[in-house]
């Protein structure tokens, strides 16, 4: 006869290598906590079904935060209660995975419980489970949506009132009442006879992905011997005296038989109809970047800051825009206010020859700045040697700095003259583009249709831009 | 009562003695230790008899790797391969309560708590 041993499931990892510190043989949950239970019946059934190497298991906020210590499986942590999201991108972009959401019930019925009814909802193919311990562990054990009427916790310290709280939740109900999901249970794990019924619903959880049915639910009644104050036996008892009164067990949806197979493939158009579709297709532009006149050791980190609707940030994009097409790293951040016009705005430009490690610029190397609490505010930070190019047509004020470029522009004035002060973002990249060496001013005239797609506004800019550009020359000189 | 033909092996340092074995085990044969293990727990510890290889305390114990059961030890032990010389070989007990046993074939002690460094013949 064959030898049958039961011991720790190659769903494991042999040491938990993940796990700071010097224990790697145990893990982080207390003792009697029901969470090992449930994660050595998952890696038992992941191993069983040969579904480890194709499992992505996404854990949560909460005590099982850490489950990726322990799975020898994919791993994601997610945003609290964010699990079915990430879960439901993993599995749409990796349909032949298997993709499993594991939450706690703070984390999947309070925070995330949205996530899940639309996870559930849209019938995503993927299987949770749901630790239902009737309280916040982790943090020290508040009241969760699931604590029951009565239960003393550190929010609910007099126990959980109807007034004051309501009733709890009771998750499998709520999603069996669902069209889409195929497989609802709710389990406990208490005993041996009921860890053994936990044991064929996670099994049957993970086949129902496996054979591509639907969005399963498995949740699970399980200790909290710390949060409840409790021995573990303690905790068992208490689950079969009173956490199951309130939750009942039982199957609350089985459609799986009944249902036919999802077709999960990615119905995805192919990349150049997108182009097409957003207008990328016109947008290319064929440009010898061998013949670029521009230097070969370019680092600018760049601040644009003004009033909203100065074109603060477009000016900022067609940087980028432009960087791009010369073959250069670039990165673009905005920081704005909730207003669309007026208030303040700046964005942080860098373009580089090299990679661009973080897209922050602290200490430009040119600041632009477009109206007076922006030169004031940014003044200091710039670079010994950088330039400030400021519009003196708007700001009464002058650099007090001696050891920068001061290089003073009334492009609102320029703009009004020319016919519209909307253009004075414009007039300002022309005297950069004279000014510096890292705009290749027929780069830029290539790139301005692309932005500015009307005719007449494509004129004005282009005028701007060379008016910008022949006085950046004039100072260049 | 079942027949004793198995045998439980505790993993000393990943048991974190929180009883749920004691308590589930129907022929009841473990125990809490009145040692600590290296975390400051008392392990769980087979009575060293009487184990009939049920694996319920397997399925309650909530430590991946702390509790190993061998449901039919007697055959388990006769299958056992010699990890040093990779022959067949025979395993005996030393010390059932710590799960330690001797290989026959060379000689060297066998932790049986450590399942997945072992191997036997089908």
């Amino acid at each position: 006869m064959s030898i049958k041993i039961l011991g720790k499931s190659p769903g494991f990892y042999d040491s938990y290598e993940r796990r700071p510190g010097s224990n790697k043989e145990q893990t982080h949950y207390c003792p009697g906590c029901g969470h090992g239970i449930l994660h050595k019946l998952i890696a038992e059934a992941l191993t069983d079904f040969e579904a480890a190497e194709n499992c992505v298991f996404v854990s949560p906020v909460g005590c099982s935060v850490f489950a990726y210590y322990y799975f020898n499986a994919g791993n994601i942590q997610s945003a609290h209660g964010r699990a079915p999201a990430v879960a439901t991108g993993v599995k749409r972009a990796l349909p032949e995975s298997i993709v499993i959401s594991y939450q706690g019930d703070g984390d999947l019925a309070a925070i995330g419980g949205n996530e899940i009814l639309h996870a559930a909802n849209r019938g995503e193919a993927m299987t949770v489970f749901f630790v239902n311990n009737a309280i916040y562990g982790m943090t020290g054990g508040q009241m969760a949506p699931t604590t029951l009427i009565g239960q003393k916790t550190t929010t609910t310290p007099y126990g959980r009132t109807l007034q004051n709280e309501g009733y709890p939740i009771r998750m499998a109900e709520i999603i069996s009442s669902l069209e889409s999901p195929v497989y609802v249970e709710r389990v406990m794990m208490a005993d041996t006879r009921s860890i053994a019924a936990a044991r064929k619903a996670v099994r049957k959880g993970i086949k129902n992905q496996i054979e591509k049915k639907g969005f399963s639910f498995v949740e699970v009644l399980s200790t909290c011997p710390t949060g409840w104050k409790m021995s573990a036996p303690q905790s068992e008892e208490w689950i079969k005296s009173t956490l199951v009164k309130n939750f009942p067990l039982g199957v609350y949806k089985d459609i799986a038989q009944q249902v036919e197979p999802l077709n999960l493939d990615l119905n995805l158009a192919p990349p150049e109809r997108v182009s097409k579709l957003i207008g990328l297709e016109k947008d290319k532009l064929e440009i010898d970047t061998a013949a670029l006149t521009i230097n070969e050791n370019i680092d600018e980190e760049i601040k644009i800051a003004g009033f909203g609707g100065q074109g603060v940030l477009s000016l900022g994009v067609w940087l980028s825009e432009i960087g791009m097409r010369e073959d250069l790293e670039v990165s673009w951040i905005p920081s704005y206010g909730p207003e669309m016009r007026g208030g303040t705005a700046n964005c942080h430009v860098k373009l580089s020859r090299e990679n661009i490690g973080s897209p922050l610029v602290t200490h430009p190397s040119i600041l632009i700045a477009m109206n007076r609490p922006s030169l004031e505010k940014f003044e200091d930070d710039v670079l010994e040697g950088g330039i400030i190019l400021w519009d003196n047509s708007l700001i009464d004020v002058e650099p007090k700095r001696k050891d920068i470029k001061n290089i003073p522009i009334p492009a609102t004035q320029i703009a009004k003259e020319m016919g519209n002060t909307r253009i004075s973002n414009v007039v300002i990249l022309g005297v950069l583009a004279g000014l510096t060496e890292f705009l290749d001013p027929m780069v830029v005239q290539r790139v301005l249709p692309l932005i500015f797609k009307k005719r007449h506004l494509l004129e004005i800019n282009l005028k701007a831009f060379q008016k910008g550009l022949e006085l950046g020359r004039e100072l260049s000189d | 009562m079942g027949k004793a033909r198995g045998l439980v092996a505790v993993n000393i340092e990943e048991c974190k003695g929180c009883k749920l074995c004691v308590v589930a085990c129907p022929v009841d044969v473990l125990h809490l230790a009145d040692s600590f293990n290296t975390h400051g727990y008392s392990p769980a510890e087979y009575d060293g008899e009487g184990c009939t290889g049920c694996g319920v305390c397997y399925y309650a114990c909530p430590e991946p790797g702390a509790i190993t059961v061998y449901k039919n030890w007697l055959e388990a032990k006769d299958a056992y391969i010699c990890q040093e010389k990779q022959v067949p070989s025979k395993l005996v007990e030393i010390d059932s309560v710590k799960g330690i046993a001797q290989c026959e074939a060379c000689g060297k002690q066998v932790i049986l708590s450590n399942f997945r460094t072992l191997s036997f013949t089908e």
